[in-house]
């Protein structure tokens, strides 16, 4: 517990000066973690993996977009569980269920288990992706899904370098929204 | 969609993110609430017109000092609120420091006061005015603090839209007491306070439908 503690505050660490390979690390260990969380939560109410893994991807997302609100003087771990814990909560109230069934505990249990037993999420990214306007459409195939650089991207979405920065953070956000509204219906 | 997918997208070229974002953001809000509030407060009302007296700069002192504590405290709990799980390490309950000094001190000058005094002290001239226009010039700056809590992540919505709507009545008191004339401790303990406190509960209904992410 306190090593995976390290660890993963020094994977956040070399993540928010843009380290892709601890970016990666990092959301890979945490979504083994939140697997665990969401699946025990959501076994008490009857729900498939299916929606945990929903979960599991919108935190993942959350965890990216919001990365900027970790203070590197605290720990890590309740910073992630805050996370987490807020949107379970937040599903579960916007699915109508009922929030007592659910024991939502105050212990970082959320780190203390892994499951790498991924299954499918209940929606799909590259439909969402359609739904987003243009320039944020070209700036994240560009850059996320093809790998090109910024100064690229910024060429064949006829955008500037940091037009092509913007698009990609909104329109990750909008993603984000796009999951939360397909998985709370 | 496979979680996997999902990461691999997530971290092709991310971007070094600035750690300093969230602080600069408050302190931008804050300056543009302040600049919206003031003029909100004197291209509607105009200063007060005996602004360079005495007594007129000694209650304004007075009632500057009661809304900067109250701002002041609110931004140093609202910048914790803000952040996943900053609820859990704070107790906001130092914030009623001011509203319990200003009330204390209305107690002592109401006591120093002949009891026939007291009507005119506790609801002064323009006590109608002071409680409408501190919740309506708390209107800009509290849009403005919830759109700097909304680029963070709080995780209990209430009550960061409590300390932003906080906030706002606190920096909107400071911008309305540039013109108001009503110079007693009571109605600064009665008025002041009391409007505050009402655009802390409005921001503690409308936080969770505002801030949601």
């Amino acid at each position: 517990m306190t090593t995976s503690e390290t660890e993963l505050k020094a994977l956040m660490l070399a993540s928010l000066e843009g380290n892709a390979l601890s970016h990666r690390a990092l959301l890979e260990r945490l979504s083994l973690r939140l697997r665990a969380y969401y699946k025990a939560k959501l076994a008490v109410l009857g729900r498939g993996t299916a929606e945990a893994e929903d979960l599991v991807q919108e935190t993942v997302l959350a965890i990216h977009l919001k990365r900027h609100t970790y203070d590197p003087q605290e720990l890590l771990t309740p910073w992630v569980y805050a996370i987490a814990r807020y949107k379970l909560i937040d599903f579960l109230r916007h699915n109508r269920m009922s929030l007592t069934a659910v024991p939502i505990d105050e212990a970082c249990d959320v780190m203390a288990v892994d499951d790498s037993a991924s299954a499918e999420s209940t929606f799909d990214l590259r439909q969402l992706m359609k739904r987003l306007p243009e320039g944020m459409q070209c700036a994240i195939e560009a850059v996320k899904l093809d790998g090109l650089s910024v100064a690229e991207a910024a060429t064949r979405c006829g955008l500037s370098e940091s037009g092509v920065k913007v698009n990609i953070h909104r329109g990750l956000k909008t993603l984000a929204k796009l999951i939360s509204q397909e998985t709370r219906k | 969609m496979k979680t996997d997918d999902l990461i691999t997208l997530l971290s092709t070229n991310p971007e070094p993110v600035d750690r300093k974002a969230v602080a600069r953001t408050f302190w931008v809000a804050f300056a543009a609430g302040l600049i919206a509030a003031i003029g909100l407060a004197l291209g509607g009302l105009g200063f007060r017109t005996d602004f360079m007296t005495t007594r007129a700069l000694a209650f304004l002192a007075v009632k500057f000092t009661f809304a900067i504590g109250i701002v002041g405290l609110a931004m140093v709990y609202l910048a914790r609120l803000a952040r996943p799980g900053g609820e859990q390490r704070i107790s906001p309950i130092l914030v009623v420091l001011p509203f319990l000094v200003i009330v204390a001190l209305a107690a002592v000058s109401l006591g120093a006061a002949p009891r026939s005094y007291w009507d005119k002290m506790i609801i002064g001239e323009e006590w109608l005015e002071c409680l409408l226009s501190i919740p309506i010039i708390a209107i800009v700056p509290f849009a403005i603090s919830i759109w700097a809590v909304r680029q963070a992540a709080p995780t209990n919505l209430a009550r960061a839209g409590a300390f932003a709507g906080l906030i706002a009545g606190g920096i909107s008191a400071m911008a309305y007491a540039l013109h108001c004339t009503d110079d007693s401790l009571p109605f600064i303990a009665v008025w002041y306070s009391g409007t505050i406190v009402l655009c802390t509960l409005a921001g503690a209904l409308l936080g969770p439908r505002l801030l949601r992410w």
